[in-house]
Order: structure tokens, then sequence, then C-alpha cells
């Protein structure tokens, strides 16, 4: 679940207040609005990457608007996917649970297992600057998604592929939804996308978030 | 209205790469002038055609142990210059803090100070306790040995380090800075929700994307420890087999007008700037290409 309660975010000239969202556990939200309206820093206050000055964040029924990144179990893929460009694909996959400690067996396992699910299989030993926009979309997924998190949160992942990528695309969040089980927020201007994935659609409004 | 035509778009393009490539031309000949009138007047202004004046200059004991504190004094300070760069320019880059400009103005204080100022500074510096606090340790018989941190580096080798160090850092900051400015802070900030801490993202996602940055830093404060020598001059002295370096030796040679001793020690320090720069360029590029970037 994630759950905004009256969040006010102030970062640099922009401000947004009174943020109100909420999303059920396992459902597809997507949250369109204009350009520069403020979707983005709603995501990024959610990941913790923004301070909140005021209100609530909820994830999967636990209050983090203090808590660090790291602890918020949040998948984040980035519009410009920011793959880490010194590491190959199967690195990028794994490297969540590398931080976590996890053996070599279990990174081998899950590595195949995203692999198979997005299609990577023969990606897995090159690195970011070889790959295409809808390649790297589909390795910043599955890094995103490779420690399980509860809450998985898309920043525009479709706004730098062709029409025939996002299409696929598509198919393949739904999937991702099904097998990741997370809670997810996808801010997009594509009203197609929208209707494609949405189970709940929200717009961002004047500062304030309408259903 | 004047009309376009192709010929006259052509010409005009054709004089503005011209002027570009004079420019070019004059600055990049004036440069191997520079070099090729050092290596002219070895060769050519030898009164004795059998001598090899650089063979002379390396004969010379003194002028031995002087590459050899050089080459190490340089690289002990291109190390230091990094290791404070790295933290420095990251800072700058990536948090924002009180000062944070009166910081970033203060790093360029070595580079537009002249350097006699610098090494004058540090001499006086090292006047003012703790560094004159002197500790005296009796060695019997009523003999004591005083020591400082004054004593133990003014006018000694770890003088000649400090000199080099104080202004190849503040080049080494000034890359690094640029360096971390380039790269793409959403990396950092990804890998902060995959569960990394701040050091974490910092020496596993920041670092590793730095590899052409610390070389140039590392080549940049390398090449300009070689060169320095104003702060050296006042900070550590220009003694002979004790703290001489290459450009105090070129110094030392002309005062006792042996000019072209002073040209050979000269030539062997482009040559060793000239090999420092292409290792770090094959390096740097060699590591760009490995990761596929081209």
């Amino acid at each position: 679940m994630i759950e905004l309660k009256d969040v006010a975010i102030a970062a640099g000239g922009f401000s947004l207040a009174g943020v109100n969202l909420r999303i059920p556990q396992g459902k597809y939200g997507v949250l369109m609005g204009k350009t520069g309206c403020g979707k983005s820093t709603i995501l990024e206050a959610i990941a913790g990457l923004k301070r909140v000055t005021a209100g609530t964040i909820c994830l999967a029924g636990e209050d983090v608007t203090e808590a660090k990144p790291a602890l918020r179990a949040v998948g984040f893929v980035p519009q410009d996917s920011a793959l880490f460009p010194g590491m190959t694909v199967a690195e990028n996959l794994t490297f969540a649970l590398d931080i976590r400690g996890a053996g070599k067996e279990e990174q081998d396992a899950r590595r195949q297992e995203l692999a198979g699910l997005l299609g990577l299989e023969a990606l897995l030993e090159r690195y970011p600057a070889n790959l295409s926009g809808g390649e790297r979309q589909r390795v910043a997924l599955g890094r995103a998604i490779s420690f399980r998190p509860t809450t998985l949160l898309l920043d525009e992942p479709l706004s730098a592929v062709d029409e025939n990528t996002r299409e696929e695309m598509h198919d393949l969040l739904k999937s991702v939804q099904q097998f990741s089980s997370a809670t997810i927020l996808h801010v997009t201007h594509s009203r197609g996308a929208a209707e494609r994935l949405a189970d709940l659609r929200f717009e961002l409004v004047d500062g304030r978030i309408c259903s | 209205m004047k009309e376009l035509t192709a010929p006259a778009v052509r010409r005009a393009d054709t004089a503005f790469y011209l002027i570009l490539t004079v420019i070019c031309l004059l600055y990049v000949g004036l440069l191997f002038l520079l070099i090729g009138a050092d290596v002219a007047y070895m060769v050519l202004g030898d009164d004795l055609p059998d001598r090899n004046p650089m063979l002379d200059a390396l004969a010379k004991p003194e002028i031995r142990r002087s590459i050899l504190l050089s080459l190490g004094s340089c690289t002990i300070t291109a190390i230091l210059s990094v290791w404070v760069a790295v933290p420095i320019g990251y800072l700058l880059t990536r948090v924002e803090f009180p000062g944070r400009r009166l910081v970033d103005a203060a790093l360029d204080i070595p580079i537009v100070l002249p350097p006699l100022v610098v090494g004058l500074s540090l001499l006086i510096l090292f006047q003012f306790p703790p560094f004159s606090t002197e500790l005296a340790i009796p060695l019997g018989d009523g003999e004591v040995l005083r020591l400082s941190l004054a004593r133990l580096v003014v006018y000694q080798v770890p003088a000649v380090i400090l000199a080099q160090f104080t202004v190849s850092a503040a080049f080494a900051v000034r890359t690094m800075k640029v360096t971390f400015e380039q790269l793409n802070p959403r990396c950092e900030q990804v890998a902060l929700t995959l569960g990394c801490t701040r050091s974490q993202a910092f020496w596993r996602v920041v670092v590793p994307q730095c590899g052409p940055g610390l070389i140039t830093a590392f080549t940049l404060s390398w090449a300009r420890a070689l060169g320095e020598f104003g702060p050296i001059l006042i900070f550590a002295g220009a003694t002979r087999n004790k703290t001489e370096v290459l450009s105090t030796t070129v110094f030392l040679e002309l005062s006792i007008g042996d000019l072209q001793a002073a040209v050979a020690v000269s030539l062997i320090m482009v040559i060793a700037a000239v090999v420092v720069l292409v290792i770090a360029r094959l390096w740097g590029l060699r590591e760009f290409y490995a990761e596929g970037r081209a």
C-alpha cells in the first residue's frame, strides 16, 4: 500500500502542499499531470530522496516519512534508467542482492529469473552503453524489483522508447505487477499507458491529486 | 537583405575554420618551439661535439638524487592530492552546507597566489605552535634532543612534499569537482533505494565511474608538483643532495652558469612530464573503452 497524507514538499523554488494519495496493496496506480507540476517530486519523496516538510508517507502499512531510502523497500525506475555504467547488465541486476549480502547461488538464481522474465538473457554481459532505450529500461526494471520491494515507483519509464517497444513494455509491466505483487505508482504523460495499465488513475492539478 | 548563396556560405565557413586553425597552430607551435629550442641548444650550442649534455647531467650524482627525489615527492604529492581532492570535490558537488561558496572560492587561493607567497606563508605558519612547539628528549650526560614539527619539516624533504602538495591539491580538487559534476546523480539516488548507505553508494557506484577523472587529477597534480619551484625554494630550500628537486636543479645550474646542464635537466623534466601524460591518457582511454562507452 502507498499512502500519502497531507504531504508538503519544498525543493528550491518549487513546493507542493496537501498531497493525498492512496493505492491499496498490489494495485497499479498511474499518476498523470502537466510537465513540471511535481509528479516526479512526489515519487522522489516516496522513495526518500526528497524530504517532506509536512504530512506522512506510509508504505506497506508502515510510516516511513523519516526513514532513509535504503529502509523503505522501494524499487525506483527513473526516467533515464540511471543504470550503473561501470557494471554489466548482470551486475546491475544483482546489485541490490550483493549489497544485502546475498550468496552467489541466490544471486545467480535471481538473475536468471529476472533475465527470463524481462527477456535479458542475451544481454547479461553487456554494459549499459551498448543497450537500446528499451533494453535499458528493462534492466532498470529488473534491478528495481530484484530485491522484492513492496513498492515500485516508475518515473516515466517509457518516455524515451519507440512506439513498438512501448507496447511490449506495457505487457511487461503488467507481468511485473503480477510477478512481484508490489504496489506500483507509475508517473506518465501517456493516456494510453494509463488506460492499459492502471487499476487506479490520479491526476496532479495545481498541486492537488485528483482521482 | 543580402541573399545567401552556397559559395558565400562556404567561404564564410572556411574563413571561420581557418581562423580557429591559425590560432590553434600559433599556440601549439609556440609549445613545440619552446621544446625544440631546448633540444637545438643542446645539440647545436655545444662547443665539444663529442659531449652529450644530457648524459653529462645524468652522470652527476646530485642530479641523479634530484631526479629520484622529484619522482618520489611528485608521486607522494599526487597520491595525497587525489586523496584530499576526492572527498572535497564530492562534498562541494553533492552536499549543500553553509559556507559552501566560501570553501569553493578558498580552494582557488593556491592557484591564484604567487608561488613565492605560498612558500613564504608555509614558512611563517611553521613559526607558530603547534608546529614550532619543541619537545625536549633527554639523551643522558646533560644532552637534550629538541624535536619539533618545524625542525622535522622546514628545509627538509617533507617540506618539498608539503610545498608541492599545497599547490597541486588545488588542481586535483578542481578536476575531481568537474568529474563529480559530470556524473549522473540519479545513479547514486537509485543506489540508495537499492539498499546502499551514502558511503556504499559513493564507493560502489560513484568512485568506479570516476576512473578517468582520478587519473587526470593524479596526472595534473603530479605534473604540477614536478614544475613547482617558488614554494620549494622558500620552504624547503635548494640544498644540494638534500632538498634539491629538478626545478631547483635548473635554478642551481643556472646560478653557477652551466646553461647546458640547466637545459639538459629541463629536457629531463619535459620527458618525465610527457611520459606521465601519455601513460595517463592511455590508461584513461583503456578504462573508457573497457566499459564499452565509445
